[in-house]
């Protein structure tokens, strides 16, 4: 039985971390019944014990609600939940395409951000209906209308009667529905036009095979239906369709053109159904699939190692069991003299590398070595062969380099004006190129710099976070490449290159990194029982040295009254230890020097 | 059958001390009225008589008593102990008994010399007034003197006395002192000791407030130790232990060695017939006859090498071929050469051994030497 379709509406909601936005699509979950008390846990649409720890959405996540309105109507509600993170860009794209309307939610004391303002202008170029709300009045620094004009000046919406609310306390969350039901148009669409469906969000399920979350935009889907993914041409037969309600699935014989639902077909990886495809029936086809759609390219790529080396097996059937679920995520094996046998693998961005990390780290309970995180650069060669590189081990002899080009960025950082003088110094200390600074109101601006990718990576998020208390937002967007004078930077211990320690850096550069290096590995290497020299350089030139003096004293003077399993179990736990270090030549370097490097700045 | 395996050392520990020193982690408790004593030897020689009862007995060549106190019990109970004994000993068996200098020892020493202790160990540890103060000492190095001639007077010709290293404001200057004094006693074997901090004694508390020589410092002790000691004609032979030609510690010997033991009392330990127990730190568990508790197998490579390498004899291939059947593994060796050429080890025909910096940091050189091993595939 298909729903009116005029009684729908699609929406999801954006703000910027920490505004709540997760609360709110608690409380509407709850004033819809869509969960009974019982099962109400805190941020029931974040899954992910990472993503309910960092506050943070990772996936997209969607649900169908009943709300009763004021005008005595029902209407289904389809909230679609976005990421809330800029290396997820495309996905909060795709995920505004599935809808007519989004709430913005803003802080009433902190004002727009630059993670709202990015996707607010994804959301208005989608042609999306914005709905603000003011959330957080409960606070005693809220000033509900000095951010309602922000939005007016700002976005450019009408503010006036835009709900405040306090999600947390369960304040006004009513008028938020009732704007969702005035201001969202209902989905448009023709039900008896060929089936066109667009993928804003797949996850694989054990039992039912990869589930994707689509949007119908035309015709109708049902089980026993041949599709066909219009990227790739592949096909197959539909095994279940319904709706995602808050704690489970709901089967239907049918989903229809403006509604939001899921489709599971018995395939087997998500990238055989990946966000932003289209979904149409092999016998009928739409003659285009819906617009927008591009395979999702990494862009920052590191080393993972287990740290046991017995655990490649496992670190590998890991990584498997995650691209199942991450389309975007790459790995391919590779090997390190230092570390063994590892995978290069290949992310969107910092965040989520370091979510991959930490879900094999906790889900796999895998003990892991990272190298340091790169960029891909370009290579011309003086043959005039282009090539990428993402692996320092793979940068090639500069003399056979015409020209080095690394990927650049255009990036915006909102503040208050009082860090501006510290946001400056930072972004030229990462070689920033200043572009222009627009004030937003009278106390925040918007600063607009040109940075390499590659100055971004290492921890350019927690020095703005420091430098500004944490006040600071930071969005960026892929400008291409520039040419740059690169080198590549080698450690050297005991007079032998670690590769996994390799990397590619500016040249301006080299001399106070290879410097920081140098002496975090001195601080992190024990002293052993021969000296280590560690040396960094570049093109065979050292440009810093430390050294790791020999140890002097260890040392069981006394021979406790025969008690010899004493002495035994100290040298055991000696000896376990030592298994616990990688050993180069005759040096032994714990794991944690080799993580020690990628955060230089602490 | 037993009269034909080697003779083995015999172990009784003393747990009484009048004053506990504030260093010493080895078990023992307040001394206790002479009543208290009779049962703690009475319960010595239960156990004694368990394991020199039936045919399994062994011969024994050395007997050590330690502490703990030793004296404390008095020349009788240690002659009771001896005579329960005395069918199994050698004719030449070293008896070594530990004593702290103090009053009235001449008596107990020609008492102790008439039931068969023919050396003495005397906890010396400093010669400086300061230093003993420091350490909770409640002799002065005069009564050490004075001991070391009560026992000579009484016949017993084999003296030992104990020094302590790094002790809390010591300089080079002060451990010289010592030395110097130790020498002018003829004393015919040295042990020079690292302090090291335990957990549990008062020290361990208090070491921030010490004034413990800096680690550099302390090696520069102990190797100034090492050095002094060779030049007055004491060699060094353990990592701790020195002595005149042909007065090595036999007792000792025996665990380095990797040879069988019996140690009886609380918190000793034992090795016999390829097993390690222990009775453990409770004396009154002791007092009611508490068999002692399994501590694994030993004898083993690994533990074979750990314990040879604190000798200066080192690692032998002889007796590591005789005793394991096969040759010394080639990474060893070749370990060895890396440590040679750092100054940590002498390699010879037929062996290796370390030197006294390769003794400052044996820890370290053994679990790599253990690592060598395993790699062979003959440890796990």
């Amino acid at each position: 039985m298909a729903i009116d379709r005029n009684k729908i509406r699609n929406f999801s909601i954006i703000a910027h971390i920490d505004h709540g936005k997760s609360t709110l699509a608690d409380r509407i979950l709850e004033q819809t019944s869509a969960v009974a008390l019982r099962d109400m846990e805190d941020q029931i649409l974040d899954n992910m014990d990472l993503e309910r720890e960092r506050g943070i959405t990772i996936k997209a996540h969607a649900v169908t609600l009943v709300y009763h309105a004021k005008d005595g109507q029902e209407y289904v509600f389809n909230l679609i939940d976005t990421p809330g993170h800029v290396d997820f860009n495309y996905e909060v794209s795709r995920s505004l395409a599935a809808c007519e309307g989004a709430v913005l939610v803003v802080d009433a004391s902190q004002g727009i951000e630059a993670q709202t303002l990015a996707n607010t202008y994804l959301a208005v170029d989608a042609g999306l209906e914005i709905v603000p709300v003011i959330n957080k009045i409960d606070l005693p620094s809220a000033d509900p209308d000095r951010v309602r004009h922000e939005v007016e000046d700002v976005i450019g919406i009408p503010a006036d009667d835009a709900p405040a609310i306090s999600a947390k306390m369960g304040i006004n969350i009513d008028q938020v529905m009732e704007q969702v039901v005035r201001l969202v148009p209902p989905p448009e669409g023709d039900e008896k036009a060929p089936l066109k469906a667009l993928i804003f969000d797949s996850y694989y399920d054990a039992y039912k095979g990869v589930i994707a979350h689509v949007r119908l935009k035309d015709g109708t889907v049902h089980p026993g239906d041949t599709i066909r993914m219009m990227s790739v041409g592949s096909e197959f037969t539909v095994t279940e369709c319904g709706y995602m309600r808050a704690t489970n699935f709901e089967p239907a014989k049918e989903l229809s053109a403006g509604e939001v639902g899921y489709i599971a077909a018995s395939i087997k990886a998500v990238k055989d159904a990946r966000v932003g495809d289209t979904i149409t029936r092999a016998d009928d086809p739409a003659k285009e699939p819906l617009p927008g759609y591009r395979a999702v390219q990494p862009m920052v790529f590191c080393g993972i190692y287990p740290a046991d080396g017995a655990k490649y097996p496992d670190l590998r059937d890991a990584l498997e069991r995650l691209q199942l679920n991450d389309a975007a995520l790459s790995f391919e094996p590779e090997t390190s003299v230092a570390l063994g046998f590892g995978f290069r693998c290949g992310f969107l961005g910092l965040l989520h590398m370091e979510v991959i990390q930490e879900r094999l780290e906790r889900e796999y309970n895998l003990d892991l070595i990272t190298t340091a995180p790169s960029v891909i650069y370009r290579i011309t060669k003086t043959s005039g062969d282009v090539i990428y590189i993402d692996n320092p081990t793979n940068y090639p002899d500069p003399s056979l380099i015409a020209t080095a080009e690394e990927p650049m960025t255009n990036a915006h950082i909102y503040t208050p004006t009082e860090y501006v003088g510290n946001i400056m110094e930072l972004c030229q200390e990462r070689r920033g190129t200043f572009k222009d600074m627009t004030y937003i109101d009278s106390d925040r601006v918007d600063i607009h710099y040109e940075l390499p990718l590659n100055e971004i990576i290492y921890d350019f998020f927690d020095a703005l976070k420091s430098r500004t208390r944490g006040y600071a937002s930071f969005d960026y967007e892929l400008m291409g490449y520039q040419k740059s004078d690169l080198v590549k930077l080698d450690i050297m211990l005991n007079g032998e290159v670690v590769d996994a320690l390799s990397f590619i850096v500016h040249a301006d550069k080299a001399y106070p990194r290879a410097r920081k290096m140098a002496e975090k590995l001195k601080d992190k290497i024990p002293r052993q029982l021969f000296e280590v020299p560690i040396q960094a350089c570049v093109g065979g030139r050292i440009i810093a040295r430390e050294t790791v003096k020999a140890l002097r004293k260890d040392v069981l003077a006394k021979c406790y009254g025969g008690d010899i399993t004493r002495k035994k179990k100290l040298l055991e736990k000696q000896k376990e230890g030592k298994k616990r270090m990688r050993q180069l030549g005759t040096v032994e370097v714990p794991q944690e020097a080799f993580m020690s490097v990628l955060k230089l700045d602490e | 059958m037993s009269w034909n395996s080697p003779p083995i050392g015999l172990y009784i520990h003393t747990p009484f001390c009048q004053v506990k020193c504030p260093y010493c982690d080895f078990y023992s408790l307040p001394s206790q009225g002479e009543e208290f004593y009779d049962a703690y030897v009475e319960a010595l020689e239960k156990q004694l008589s368990c394991f020199f009862g039936g045919t399994a007995a062994r011969r024994i060549d050395s007997v050590y008593f330690g502490g703990g106190t030793p004296n404390l019990l008095g020349e009788k109970r240690i002659g009771r102990i001896l005579e329960q004994v005395s069918p199994y000993l050698e004719n030449d068996t070293e008896i070594t008994l530990e004593a702290n200098p103090g009053e009235n020892l001449e008596s107990f020493f020609q008492g102790i010399h008439k039931s068969g202790v023919n050396r003495i160990s005397l906890g010396l540890q400093s010669a400086c007034a300061e230093e003993l103060k420091q350490l909770g000492r409640r002799h002065t190095a005069m009564q050490a003197a004075q001991a070391v001639e009560a026992a000579r007077k009484a016949g017993i010709s084999n003296i030992s006395l104990d020094l302590m290293l790094a002790i809390p404001r010591q300089t080079q200057d002060s451990l010289g002192q010592s030395l110097a004094f130790c020498e002018k006693l003829h004393p015919e074997h040295l042990s020079a000791y690292l302090l090291k901090l335990e957990p549990g004694t008062r020290f361990w508390k208090e070491k921030e407030r010490l004034f413990l020589p800096e680690e550099e410092e302390t090696c520069e002790l102990y190797l100034f130790a090492c050095r002094e000691l060779e030049r007055l004609g004491y060699h060094q032979y353990e990592i701790s232990n020195f002595a005149r030609p042909g007065k090595e510690g036999r007792h000792n010997l025996k665990y380095w060695h990797c040879e069988e033991y019996l140690g009886l009392g609380p918190g000793a330990h034992s090795f016999l017939e390829g097993k390690r127990f222990y009775y453990p730190r409770d004396l009154h568990g002791f007092l009611d006859g508490k068999p002692p508790v399994q501590d694994g197998a030993g004898g083993g490579m690994e533990e074979f090498c750990m314990l040879a390498l604190r000798l200066r004899e080192g690692l032998q291939e002889e007796t590591f071929q005789k005793r394991f059947g096969i040759p010394l593994p080639k990474s060893l060796l070749r370990f060895a050469g890396q440590l040679e050429k750092a100054g940590y080890a002498e390699v010879r025909p037929g062996g290796f051994a370390l030197t006294a910096k390769g003794f400052l940091v044996s820890n370290s050189i053994l679990a790599q030497a253990a690592v060598c091993l395993e790699q062979a595939g003959l440890c796990t």
